[in-house]
Order: C-alpha cells, then sequence, then structure tokens
C-alpha cells in the first residue's frame, strides 16, 4: 500500500480527531438504527422464508445490482476526492464530490422507479394487490419500504452533506491540511454505501 | 493562600456574551449555563409527573372510583411514567450535573461540541412539549402505559403517536447528550489525568454515555415502526397479518433496559464523589468501581428479556436471560460494599448531601434485592405485574436516582450558585423525605406479594390498609420536597455566600471559584494525581 | 491544549489514487461474485460473508480505519459486538419455541 504523509495544521481551537471521533460516534448510532430494522428483517426471514423469497421475485434485481455499482463507485470517488484535496488538486476534489451527488440522484431515480412500478400494480401498503398477499409476505414488503425508504432518506441527506462540502472547498474553508468536514461527509456517505452492501443481497437475491 | 478570597474576574452568570435577558440563557453555549436549562425545565416537568403521582395516590385511597374514571387514570399513570422517565431520571443527572461538573471535573473548559450541546436542550425542550401536549387535545394523553405495547398502542385512539413521537426526539437529546460526553472525556482531559485518574462522576457518565449511545436508536426506530402501524396498518405486530406482538416487547426492552442503567450509573457516580469527601477518606477500590460500572454498561444490553417472562417467550430464552439478570446484579453489589469500605474509619460528616447518599444506599439496596426476586424466574411469574415491581423499581429509580439527584443539588449547590443553603431545613426535609418514601413504596412491595396487580384504578378490599399507609406517605413525602425547594430557593436569593471549598473535598471543582467564571480554570490545571488523595494535613 | 490520546501524531496517511481504484475494483469483483453464488446457491450465510468482506474493505480503506488510530476500530467492533448480541439474544426467544 503506497502513502504519503502531510502535515495538518494546528489550530488551538481545532480538533480534527475530535471531531472524526464525534462523526463515528454518530455513525454507530445510526448502525443502531437500522440495526432495529435488520433485526427485524432477521426475525420475519427466519419465520417465513418461501414468503420472503416470493416477495423478493417482484424485485429487479439488475436495478439493484446498477444502483450497487452506482453506489460502490459514489463511495469509491468520495475517497478519491479526500486523496485530492490533501494533494491540492482542488477542481479534481470539487468534480469528484459532484459526481457522488450526481450517483446520488441516479440511485434515486432509480429507487423512484422500482418503486413506482410497485405502485402500479397496487403493490403498497394499503394498496389491493398488497392487501392480497399472505401475511409473510406483506411483512417482506413493509421491510422493504421501511428499509430502502430510510436508506434513500439517507442518501438524500448525505448528498446535501456533500453539497456543503463543495461549497466550503469553493470558499477556502476546506483547504489540503484542514479537511475535516470532508472527511466526515465522506464518512457518511461510506455509511450509506455500507447499509445498501447489506441491503441489497437481503433484499434482492433470495433466490 | 486564603481560599476564601474571590477573584476578581466574573463568574459565568455573569458573563452575558453581549445577549441580554432570556437571550443570554437560551443561545447561550456554555455548559454551566445550559446545564442549569436543563435543571430548571426538568424540575418544572418533575413536578407535572409529582402532580400526576399524587393524583393516583388520591384515587387509590380507597377502592373504587374517587375522583376519576378509569380511562383517565390509565392515561394517568401512563404519562407519570412517560414524565418522570423521559423528561426526569433519564436526562436528570447527565444533563443537569453532568454538564454543569463534568468538563470541570476533567479539567476542561468545555465539552467537546457546545453548539451541539445546546441543540440538546432545544430537542429535550420540544419533545416535553410534544408529550405534554397530549394532555390537551384529541382523545387526551396515551392511555397504553409509558411502555406502549402493541396491540392495544395500535388500536387505541388516545395520543400515542404523539407521545411517541415525543420520545423519539427525546431519544435524539439524549444520544448527542451522550455522543458530546465520550468525545470530551476522549479529547479533552487535563494534562496529567489519565484515564484512571479522572474522577468516578465521569466514569459512570462515561459508561452512561454508551448506553444512552447504542441503545437509544433502537427505541427510536421501534417507535417509529408503531407510528407506522398506527397510519399504515401493516402487521409489523399483528399475528393475523403474519407478525408478532412479543418482537415488540424485545425491541422495547432491547432499549428500555438499558435506559435503567442510564439512570443509575450517574447516580453511582454521585454517590462515588460524595462518600470520599464526607468520609475524608480515599475512595476504595477505585478500579473496581470503574469496571463495574463498564461491566454492567455492557452487560445491562443483554438481560431485557427479563421484563418479559410471562409474555410468551420460549423456556430456554427465560432461563438464559435469568441468569444473565443475576450476573448484572454482581458490579452493583460490588459498588455498595467499595461505598461502606470507604466509610469505614473515615472521619464521617452527615451533612445533608452525605445523608442523602446514605439514604441511596439504604434504598437501592431494597430495590437491588427486590430486583433480584423479580430477576428470579420462578418468583417473577407470580410477581410480574403486581405492585411488587412498582415498589422494587420506585425504590430504585426515586430511592436510587432521585435521592442521588437531590444529594448531587445539596454537594454542588454551593459551588454552582456562591450560596449555602440552611443546613437544619436540609436535614429535617430529608427525614420528611425518607420516611415519606418509605411509607408510600413499602406497603407496595407488600400487596404485590398479596396479589395485587398495577395499572389498576381499582382494588380488592383487602388491600385498603397497605393503601391508605401508601398514600399518607406520599404526602409526607411531598412536605419533604417543598422544605428542599423553599431552602433552595431561599439560598438562591439571600443565601450567605460561599467558600471555595465547604466541603472539604479534593477534586478539581473545589479549586475554582463560586460561581466558577465562564472557562472554568485561570490556568489549565496539570494533574499529578488522583482524584481522592486525603493527606491527614491540609497541604 | 494536547491530549493523551494515542492517535495524537499530527501526521495523516493518503492513500495513493492507484489504491483507491484497487478497492473499487475489488468492491466491483464481489458484487459481481455475490450475484453469481446466489444464482448457484441460495445461501444467505456466503451472502452475508461476502457482504462482511465488501463492508470491510470499504472500512479499512475508503474509511481509513486501517490507517487511524486504533481506538476507533476497537469502539466500532464493540458497537458491533452489542448489536449482534440483540440479535442472538431475540433468536433464543423465536428459533427455539
Amino acid at each position: 500500500m503506497s502513502t504519503t504523509t502531510m502535515n495538518i495544521a494546528h489550530d488551538e481551537h481545532r480538533d480534527d480527531q475530535a471531531s472524526k471521533l464525534g462523526m463515528w460516534l454518530f455513525l454507530f448510532t445510526e448502525l443502531l438504527l437500522f440495526g432495529g430494522l435488520f433485526l427485524v428483517y432477521s426475525i420475519y426471514r427466519n419465520l417465513n422464508i418461501e414468503a420472503f423469497r416470493a416477495g423478493s421475485a417482484h424485485l429487479d434485481i439488475f436495478i439493484g445490482a446498477v444502483n450497487t455499482v452506482v453506489l460502490i463507485t459514489s463511495s469509491a470517488t468520495v475517497a478519491i476526492s479526500i486523496t485530492a484535496i490533501q494533494n491540492k488538486h482542488y477542481r479534481l476534489a470539487k468534480n469528484l464530490l459532484w459526481f457522488t451527488i450526481l450517483a446520488a440522484v441516479v440511485f434515486m431515480i432509480n429507487k423512484y422507479f422500482e418503486w413506482g412500478h410497485k405502485f402500479e400494480v397496487g403493490l403498497y401498503p394499503g394498496g389491493d394487490e398488497f392487501n392480497a398477499l399472505p401475511g409473510g409476505e406483506r411483512l417482506y414488503f413493509v421491510l422493504y419500504y421501511f428499509m430502502t425508504g430510510l436508506h434513500g432518506l439517507h442518501v438524500i441527506i448525505g448528498a446535501i452533506f456533500i453539497g456543503v462540502v463543495i461549497a466550503k472547498i469553493n470558499k477556502g474553508k476546506q483547504t489540503y491540511n484542514n479537511f475535516a468536514l470532508h472527511e466526515n461527509a465522506g464518512l457518511y456517505w461510506h455509511l450509506v454505501d455500507l447499509i445498501w452492501i447489506f441491503l441489497f443481497p437481503l433484499m434482492y437475491l433470495i433466490v | 493562600m486564603d481560599e476564601n478570597v474571590t477573584k476578581h474576574h466574573l463568574n459565568f452568570f455573569e458573563e452575558t456574551g453581549g445577549r441580554k435577558g432570556i437571550f443570554k440563557w437560551i443561545f447561550s453555549t456554555d455548559h454551566k449555563r445550559i446545564g442549569l436549562l436543563y435543571f430548571y425545565s426538568i424540575a418544572s416537568f418533575f413536578m407535572v409527573g409529582v402532580t400526576l403521582g399524587l393524583l393516583m395516590r388520591l384515587e387509590l385511597l380507597n377502592p373504587g372510583g374517587q375522583i376519576m374514571e378509569a380511562k383517565t387514570y390509565n392515561s394517568v399513570f401512563t404519562l407519570h411514567g412517560v414524565i418522570m422517565i423521559f423528561l426526569f431520571i433519564i436526562p436528570g443527572i447527565p444533563a443537569v450535573f453532568g454538564n454543569i461538573m463534568m468538563p470541570i471535573l476533567i479539567g476542561a473548559k468545555d465539552v467537546a461540541f457546545p453548539r451541539v450541546n445546546l441543540l440538546s436542550w432545544y430537542l429535550y425542550v420540544i419533545g416535553a412539549i410534544f408529550a405534554l401536549s397530549t394532555l390537551v387535545f384529541g382523545d387526551g394523553p396515551a392511555d397504553t402505559g409509558w411502555t406502549f405495547y402493541a396491540p392495544y398502542s395500535v388500536n387505541t385512539n388516545t395520543n400515542v403517536s404523539m407521545s411517541v413521537l415525543a420520545a423519539f426526539i427525546l431519544g435524539f437529546s439524549s444520544i448527542l447528550t451522550g455522543l458530546n460526553f465520550l468525545v470530551t472525556m476522549h479529547r479533552m482531559r487535563a494534562p496529567g489525568m489519565t484515564w484512571f485518574k479522572m474522577p468516578l462522576f465521569a466514569w459512570g457518565l462515561y459508561a452512561t454515555a454508551w448506553i444512552q449511545l447504542l441503545a437509544t436508536p433502537i427505541i427510536g426506530i421501534t417507535l417509529l415502526m408503531i407510528v407506522a402501524e398506527r397510519f399504515l396498518g401493516v402487521g409489523l405486530f399483528d399475528p393475523s397479518l403474519g407478525g408478532d406482538p412479543i418482537l415488540y416487547q424485545h425491541l422495547f426492552w432491547i432499549y428500555s433496559h438499558p435506559a435503567v442503567y442510564v439512570m443509575v450509573l450517574p447516580a453511582m457516580g454521585v454517590i462515588s464523589e460524595i462518600i470520599p469527601t464526607f468520609s475524608q477518606r480515599k475512595i476504595f477500590g477505585y478500579k473496581a468501581i470503574v469496571f463495574s460500572s463498564l461491566f454492567i454498561a455492557f452487560v445491562g444490553y443483554t438481560v431485557w428479556g427479563h421484563h418479559m417472562f410471562t409474555s410468551g417467550m420460549s423456556g430456554p430464552a427465560r432461563v438464559i436471560f435469568s441468569i444473565l439478570t443475576f450476573l448484572v446484579a454482581i458490579p452493583s453489589a460490588i459498588k455498595v460494599f467499595n461505598w461502606l469500605a470507604t466509610m469505614y474509619g473515615g472521619s464521617i460528616d452527615l451533612k445533608p448531601a452525605m445523608l442523602y447518599a446514605l439514604g441511596f444506599i439504604f434504598l437501592f439496596l431494597i430495590g437491588g434485592l427486590t430486583g433480584l426476586v423479580v430477576g428470579a424466574l420462578a418468583t417473577d411469574v407470580h410477581l410480574h405485574d403486581t405492585y411488587f415491581v412498582v415498589g422494587h423499581f420506585h425504590y430504585v429509580m426515586f430511592g436510587g436516582t432521585g435521592f442521588a439527584f437531590i444529594a448531587a443539588l445539596y454537594y454542588w449547590f454551593p459551588k454552582i450558585y456562591g450560596k449555602m443553603y440552611n443546613i437544619k431545613w436540609a436535614n429535617i426535609g430529608f427525614w420528611f423525605m425518607f420516611i415519606g418514601f418509605n411509607l408510600l413504596y413499602f406497603p407496595m412491595l407488600i400487596v404485590g406479594i398479596m396479589g395485587m396487580p398495577r395499572r389498576y384504578f381499582d382494588y380488592l378490599p383487602r388491600f385498603h390498609l397497605p393503601n391508605i399507609i401508601s398514600t399518607v406517605g406520599s404526602w409526607i413525602l411531598l412536605i419533604g420536597l417543598i422544605i428542599m425547594i423553599v431552602n433552595f430557593i431561599k439560598a438562591k436569593k439571600h443565601g450567605a455566600p460561599a467558600v471555595k471549598n465547604p466541603w472539604k473535598g479534593r477534586t478539581l471543582e473545589w479549586s475554582v471559584d463560586s460561581p466558577p467564571s465562564l472557562e472554568n480554570f485561570d490556568k489549565v490545571p496539570t494533574i499529578t494525581e488522583g482524584p481522592y488523595e486525603y493527606h491527614k494535613e491540609e497541604d | 491544549m494536547e491530549n493523551t490520546e494515542q492517535y495524537h501524531k499530527e501526521e495523516h496517511h493518503i492513500i495513493s489514487y492507484a489504491d483507491n481504484l484497487k478497492v473499487w475494483i475489488a468492491l466491483l469483483f464481489l458484487t459481481w461474485l455475490t450475484i453469481t453464488i446466489a444464482y448457484i446457491t441460495g445461501s444467505v450465510a456466503i451472502a452475508l460473508v461476502i457482504a462482511t468482506i465488501k463492508a470491510g474493505i470499504v472500512l479499512a480503506y475508503f474509511m481509513h480505519l486501517k490507517f487511524d488510530s486504533r481506538i476507533l476500530t476497537i469502539l466500532l467492533l464493540v458497537t458491533m459486538t452489542v448489536f449482534s448480541g440483540f440479535i442472538v439474544l431475540t433468536f433464543f426467544d423465536f428459533a427455539l419455541r
């Protein structure tokens, strides 16, 4: 692994390590928040494996895979943008962050089509097709909407966070030796990616 | 150096940050002002909770309806629980004394994220308003009990969604406070203050913060599920739609059991500060107390099923949860032993703070032992949902955390306000509270064993006499509370000026001014010894 | 003022552009792998193992844990242990009824 080292500007009132620790602790709370849903999922899947399989068959694995690739790539661009800012490649850093936001938009558009299609055929809580499903399959769809919905909300929040970082780089408030906010936005975005890394196989790949 | 000479620079009350009136309070990011904001709001809501409790005791003075109908009674005990738990006991000691004192105890000038700290208070107030608003509109406050069990919480027309939303917001406040305290202790200890030279109150807050951080999100997501159920009726907890109401109970108690350690660990931290000071001896077994706090925090995550022994859980699960529950009792016992060992051979000074600390030990002991009775699977089957449980948890939460909160108030009041209260009246108040408390709650243990169910607004005639005693106890307790409140208000207005170190303590707060200056210390202290090094001669 | 936390060193490791791209490729490969294996054997255990490996790579490299102070990794492991405890203990109920 090739690396170089750089010095961080030392400001009496700034503690970047505290800022990073604070962000990690916040990520732990997010992991537990989604964790509650994963817990419910694991129990109900265990009790209704066939129903979950039937439910999963309604999902399009291709779109799911595309979204997975989109998020993984956006994670890479965020990570590279941090390398860029530390190397004072500010234009590259910003472009990569814009790409990440674009990826978020693409992800949400795909989500819109996925959900939209299901709404059209009545497969939503309260819809006719949904109400006709057996219990276990209904539980699958409730969890599907809840988990991908909550995840989608975090995609949006993450994208906004990244937008804020771009603005700060533009104003010179985030630089090669003062980039804690940038790093923290990256951490948040990686969390969004991490959750999807588990959601994808659990929701789409029950074969 | 004469410790009674006050410095010339401003104390934190006088530093206004250029703001006037209420704005110098509600826009301040000073941890001491924020702690006081919490204190005034928490105390106000506590009085609402007390009023609800007194109304319940009035209703239960005699069998049959007295002053309210059954459904009203259900809402009263629900709101009493929600207010006392989410607005008083959980935030209480960390938000008030953790905020005001912890940075000073570790030699810091504030917490790691002061603006997030203020946000925590805003969230607290918003959550409190949401919770109390359920009193005034629609079908009234939730009548489900503070536990909001499905399916009733999904079906009832009362303001469950609002209550649950309030709890969600309050949970967020709690999480942010925990996060702030963790980073503060990791990053801002004074030079020379290694982890094992940190005062035990700070350690208590550290262990607590880990519970706030990891357990609270689970209740957050669970409450969102209840709201989803109420609005979409999707069947997450409805067996006829494929769900399981017991899963709700698991999710609820996965947070709510660790929550009781959020309530008690800071309280134990306070006791660990007070006992050495009023015994003028180093704490016995500092490291044992540290590790027992961490042990409680982490093993405490594994015992929640003891609230569910009669719910329909599997046999093996019930046995495992019971065993783990006995395991988690051990570190608490270690602490009690260490406190008593600290006092042995010490120079005991029965000031009010010490009286309440000793009261804590006695009452928490009863609470803890009755906890073992309900933690044992075989006995719990008979005692679940009886008044025995109500007695048990009031002993630990009120006799424990409540008394520790008061002890902390008597201990640190002179430091915070620079004024001293009337010691004699404080002691008189203590005895009213202690006697009133035991008259109120001990009979509950008895009628519980005799079979009186909880959350019922009526009861059989054979339970009458203990209920009378209990209600009279509540009035005696109320007198004690009033004596205490009047004493503090008078002290704040006209109390004699307090010296820097009225109790001859050794931790850092006693070396700063009373009240402290804005940034606490003139010069960042360098630490060379542990927090409880009492010597024979004063240096 | 200075603190005694072990990650006080003011240097900061920078991951090269090339190494970032290598991680990206690895993640894409593992994604392909998990889809393929799902069709061969619908094993949720294998899918979770692969997902965990992907997560590990993201955590170690993209999120920089491999080069940061060890305390962060320790705290993460504590968090995950607590969460796993929740799942295991709940299963003691549902799986053994």
